[in-house]
């Protein structure tokens, strides 16, 4: 199958005085279209880093990210984000939803962004498939913690992304609520048939990826389908705890 | 790959809608700034177009007929030949100024007579009480006497004006004359009497400053400007000056529009204080906005579109605030004539003016997105990052070429606009130079202040103290904002009252001690000795007696004013031809005046007869020692060579001259005489003038202590105009003060409820808040003293010539007002704080 994101000896360092940190180092590997995968390792270890590089939010310091057989690094920064717009979906650990915005007008933007007629209905449907479209006319503020998440999800698919990037999307949520929107995610993206990267450190949630690629200190030390990793999990997975 | 094109205004402007939402009342807050500024621009613009209306509408009466002829000396035949030649109805009036006796109470009064002969003024009219007293005093002995004369010697309609050796009966009050100012008749009011009894009052006599108008209306239509360009070689060798309507109204046009010019730069200063304010704050909000702006970035606008979005906020609010501040403006302007009345020789109206109004929205609108781009193109750095992390980049302002672009184009802007008003690029760059180095003396101060209370942070002291000092320096702090804000105008407001001082100053000073406080002029030859033995008589003492000769320039080094006209390479100025010269004759210095080049020379011995001039007027005039001067005095020509030069101090009260001839030349010339003394009284001071009234009815008498209490209101209504001005600025600051106060509110939230939520009490948020906001205000007021005492001083010194002494008392007040404005403004806005429960402050404030 044809890989839609592509990342080939990427590496990320930051300059801080005469010191260099190298965060990422010499990363390479690819995802298929359609697939699930889950980045997961220690705090520190640059699973974010790497995210907001596949996402095209940054660039790397060196190697290349090929999104859709787009080379991202040869893109500036208002290229990639209509790169962004027309191919990328976000979920973050925050939300990251516009306060000053209605559930629906946040639902809108991407669609807004790219000129698209006739979007309030799509919108009230995306809310509607995540359970809100009572609280369409609500600022972030009057909801609650999961229902910023859902809203946060029904956006992400407004644009018909081919790749949906989210970051930490239970991190901020109790466990009830989180597996509420986890299902949701995975309920979604497989309808809409988009490839899923998820950055966690919910081990149960990574299982559910076909994929896991593990970070230590900026390398990858690991990366295996779950149906081989969840045989070994209870074992590997303590060492991130 | 190409960015998105296909965006449309409308999501952009829908865009901004929704992100203001919640942000509306503070970005009405921020733009408050500039309502003021703009409200004082639109009240002086539609003042100078209301102005401006008015002397098209009134020019023909300002100056009363279609064409004016004056000079100073009586008419040659040739020049009466002339004048019967021009006009279809003619009028001739001669003024001077000289004593008034009211005999029903014995009042004296230097006056300015005015001898009328036709049926002058054509256009407008002498409003009199009774009315019909303006043509009635014309066929009798009788005069028209100004109002505020009237009411201080309290006559009324029938009693009677001595003039020299005349009595006339008062046939009406004079309320109004062409061309007449509120303050043009302080020092001496007008009174009106037909010529023909002029010689009877003796007051006509060879030697007497008298000024010859001759007014002359045209019946039928007649090109007058074409008509005085065929008469001004003729008007010029008689020495005759002209006046028609047209150059009447692009004088008075040239003079009011300097005033409306002026007032609008001190207008401007409280818009560019205003607009600093806004950048400041604009500055805070998008600094707020960092998470929203990522989000976008991350969903796909680009930087350009995020700008956009901010700046379409910006140019709606700056909208919203010019139109407010106009409809301010033009409220404002309706009370302007009331504040301006006295300076102005028109009636003005107070209609609605669309140019003045257009003006002013498009100055704020400009104004408030040239200041908000600055902070507004840091948008376009925002990484979409943010919305995983705060990034790890920072971008320094030295690098951010579009910054100075933008800091480039507010300074053009600047220049521009003052240019615009000054219309002089020397006067414009000082003006310019002066605000950029107040602010930067004032940014300088506040960066300081900042780096002292980190480096020098006192641990010593008691908490509260502590975190109140800490604030001034703590992130997002408003210190430098508020330390320009309010230092410029406290340093603005000083300065008025610092200057007004010096000026008042200078007259009382001059006026004090033994210095002479009672000039008596026009005094004759023969009168000279009777005079001086009448003033002994009082007691009184003769501290100067000079004789005056009036002449008129005509040649310098040859080249006479015609010459002057026809090249233009000639590097003279020609107004050196134009005014009239008096000039005394001595064979020594005076104790004000000192020689700095040449030889002074008392006597004229050779047949070049060497004179003295003032340093400065022979600078102004380009003129050097060894460079000779011919003058005409009343037809004889004289000529004189520049033998030295002298430095006189104008400050004292003397006869000082420009120019001084040596003794020999001048004592058989058409001359009069002045005499100085010192009345200690106003007793003596009255029967004084009195008895030298009676006996010597030409002379006439200046009593300095009255020009002094006029001079003192004058410079009242000047001060209350700039003042009023000035208010503006003030205001301007307190505005800013309020808004920066509310911004930095939400910031210190969060730190407040905290302290509150460890145990902090009520009283220890307001005490550490009051000394926040102490320690600014009693910096930026003592900064902005400091820049007032040094403009001060440099006025005193370089405009004024004079030694400056700064009164203390009015720099106290300014300072504690200051103060204290700071502390409760400060303390008002910031009361929800810790007025209410913690708890309550978090769920209003998310």
């Amino acid at each position: 199958m044809e890989p839609i994101l592509n990342i080939r000896n990427v590496s990320k360092t930051y300059q801080s005085g005469e010191h260099t940190l190298t965060v990422l180092d010499n990363i390479t590997f690819s995802v298929e279209h359609g697939s699930t995968m889950s980045i997961v390792g220690p705090s520190g270890s640059g699973k974010t880093t790497l995210l907001g590089l596949c996402a095209g939010l940054d660039r790397a310091s060196s190697g290349t990210v090929e999104l859709e057989n787009i080379r991202l690094d040869h893109l500036n920064e208002d290229q990639r984000a209509q790169i962004r717009n027309q191919y990328v979906g976000f979920i973050f650990q925050n939300f990251q939803l516009l306060p000053t915005l209605t559930a629906l007008e946040n639902v809108m933007v991407p669609m807004e962004l790219r000129g698209e007629k006739n979007i309030k209905a799509r919108a009230m449907d995306l809310l509607g498939r995540v359970g809100l479209a009572e609280r369409s006319h609500h600022y972030p503020v009057q909801l609650s913690g999961g229902e910023q998440q859902r809203v946060s999800l029904a956006r992400a698919f407004s644009n018909r992304p081919r790749i949906l990037f989210a970051d930490e999307p239970t991190g901020n949520l109790d466990a009830e609520t989180s597996e509420k929107v986890i299902e949701l995610i995975f309920e979604i993206n497989k309808q809409a048939g988009t490839t899923l990267v998820l950055v966690t450190h919910d081990l149960e949630l990574a299982s559910k990826t076909r994929r896991i690629i593990r970070l230590k200190g900026g390398k990858l030390i690991s990366d295996e389908n779950t149906d081989v990793f969840q045989a070994s999990a209870a074992g590997s997975f303590r060492k991130f705890n | 790959m190409k960015p998105n094109s296909s965006l449309h205004l409308s999501w952009l402007i829908r865009m901004a809608w929704r992100d203001s939402r919640r942000n509306r009342s503070r970005l009405l807050l921020f733009i408050s700034s500039i309502i003021l500024g703009i409200a004082a621009l639109v009240a002086i613009y539609s003042l100078g177009d209301n102005m401006q209306q008015e002397i098209d509408n009134q020019a023909a009466e300002l100056i009363g007929a279609d064409l004016e002829i004056s000079g100073n000396n009586r008419p040659t035949p040739k020049a009466q030949n002339l004048f019967a030649s021009l006009g279809d109805r003619r009028s001739e009036e001669r003024s001077f100024v000289s004593m008034a006796l009211f005999p029903k109470t014995n009042g004296v009064r230097l006056v300015q007579v005015r001898a009328l002969e036709g049926d002058f003024p054509y256009y407008g009219k002498l409003e009199t009480q009774p009315a019909t007293a303006h043509k009635t005093f014309r066929n009798a002995r009788a005069a028209l006497v100004d109002q505020s004369l009237m009411l201080q010697f309290g006559v009324k309609v029938g009693d009677s004006i001595k003039l020299g050796s005349l009595s006339f009966a008062i046939a009406g009050t004079l309320l109004k004359m062409p061309g007449q100012t509120g303050f043009s008749t302080s020092v001496s009011p007008p009174v009106y009497i037909p010529l023909h009894y002029l010689d009877q009052t003796g007051l006509s006599q060879k030697g007497s400053r008298i000024t010859y108008r001759h007014y002359f209306k045209y019946d039928h239509k007649v090109n007058i400007e074409q008509v005085v360009k065929k008469l001004e070689p003729q008007l010029e060798a008689e020495g005759l000056n002209y006046d028609t309507i047209q150059s009447q109204k692009e004088d008075t046009s040239r003079a009011f529009k300097d005033l409306a010019d002026f007032l609008a730069l001190v207008g401007f200063i409280a818009l560019l204080l205003g607009c600093v304010g806004v950048a400041s704050a604009i500055h805070i909000y998008v600094r707020e906005k960092v998470a929203a702006i990522a989000i976008l970035r991350c969903l796909g606008t680009s930087a350009l579109q995020a700008i956009l979005i901010y700046l379409i906020q910006i140019i709606g609010i700056g909208l919203l605030g010019s139109l407010v501040g106009a409809l301010l403006g033009s409220i404002i302007q309706r009370f302007l004539p009331t504040v301006f009345q006295d300076f102005l020789p028109i009636s003005l109206t107070t209609q609605i003016s669309w140019s003045a109004i257009g003006q002013g929205i498009a100055l704020g609108l400009i104004i408030s997105v040239l200041f908000a781009l600055s902070p507004l193109i840091s948008i376009r750095k925002i990484s979409p990052l943010h919305t995983l992390r705060l990034s790890f980049e920072h971008h320094s302002l030295q690098k951010d070429v579009l910054k100075w672009m933008v800091y480039g184009l507010i300074l053009l802007f600047v220049i521009g606009f003052t240019y615009l008003q000054l219309k002089n690029w020397a006067e414009t760059f000082f003006f310019t130079a002066g605000l950029l180095t107040s602010f930067l003396i004032l940014t300088a101060i506040a960066v300081i202040l900042i780096w002292m209370v980190r480096r020098f942070f006192p641990v010593s002291w008691s908490y509260l103290w502590r975190q109140g000092l800490a604030n001034l320096q703590r992130p997002n702090n408003q210190t430098t904002i508020l330390l320009v804000s309010i230092g410029l105008g406290t340093a603005f407001i000083c300065t008025l009252f610092l200057v007004q001082g010096i000026l008042l100053n200078r007259v009382q000073l001059s006026a004090s001690g033994n210095q002479p406080n009672f000039v008596l002029f026009d005094i004759q030859p023969k009168q000279k000795e009777k005079v001086e033995q009448l003033t002994h008589s009082f007691g009184l003492p003769v501290l100067q007696s000079v004789p005056i000769v009036n002449m008129r320039l005509e040649a310098v080094n040859g080249v006479t004013d015609a010459q002057l006209l026809k090249d233009t390479t000639l590097d003279l100025p020609r107004r050196i031809f134009i005014r009239e010269y008096r000039v005394t004759f001595r064979d020594s210095l005076i104790s004000s005046e000192k020689i700095v080049g040449g030889k002074w020379a008392g006597t004229s011995k050779s047949a070049t007869i060497p004179i003295s001039l003032e340093q400065n007027f022979a600078r102004r005039n380009k003129i050097k020692i060894g460079d000779t001067m011919t003058f005409n005095v009343q037809g004889a020509l004289i000529s004189t060579i520049v033998g030295s030069l002298r430095e006189v101090d104008w400050n004292r009260i003397q006869t000082n001259f420009l120019v001084v001839f040596p003794k020999g030349v001048l004592e058989e010339a058409p001359q009069f005489h002045v005499l100085l003394t010192r009345v200690q009284s106003p007793q003596a001071s009255a029967r004084f003038q009195q008895a030298m009234v009676r006996q010597f009815p030409n002379v006439s008498i200046i009593d300095l202590g009255l020009v002094l209490n006029i001079l003192d209101e004058i410079l009242d209504k000047i001060g209350f105009v700039i003042r009023f001005m000035a208010g503006f600025s003030i205001f301007t600051g307190l505005v800013v003060l309020i808004a920066s106060v509310l911004i930095s509110k939400y910031q210190r939230m969060q730190e407040s409820v905290l302290l509150r939520t460890l145990g902090a009490s009520r009283k220890q948020i307001l005490v550490i808040t009051a000394l926040e906001y102490f320690f600014l205000g009693a910096l930026a007021a003592a900064t902005g003293i400091v820049l007032s005492l040094a403009a001060s001083w440099a006025l005193a010194h370089y405009t004024f010539e004079t030694t400056f002494t700064p009164q203390l008392l009015p720099i106290f007040v300014v300072f504690i007002v200051v103060c204290c404005l700071t502390v409760i403004i400060g303390l008002t806005n910031s009361r929800s704080v810790f007025i209410k429960p913690p708890l309550e402050v978090l769920r209003q404030e998310t």
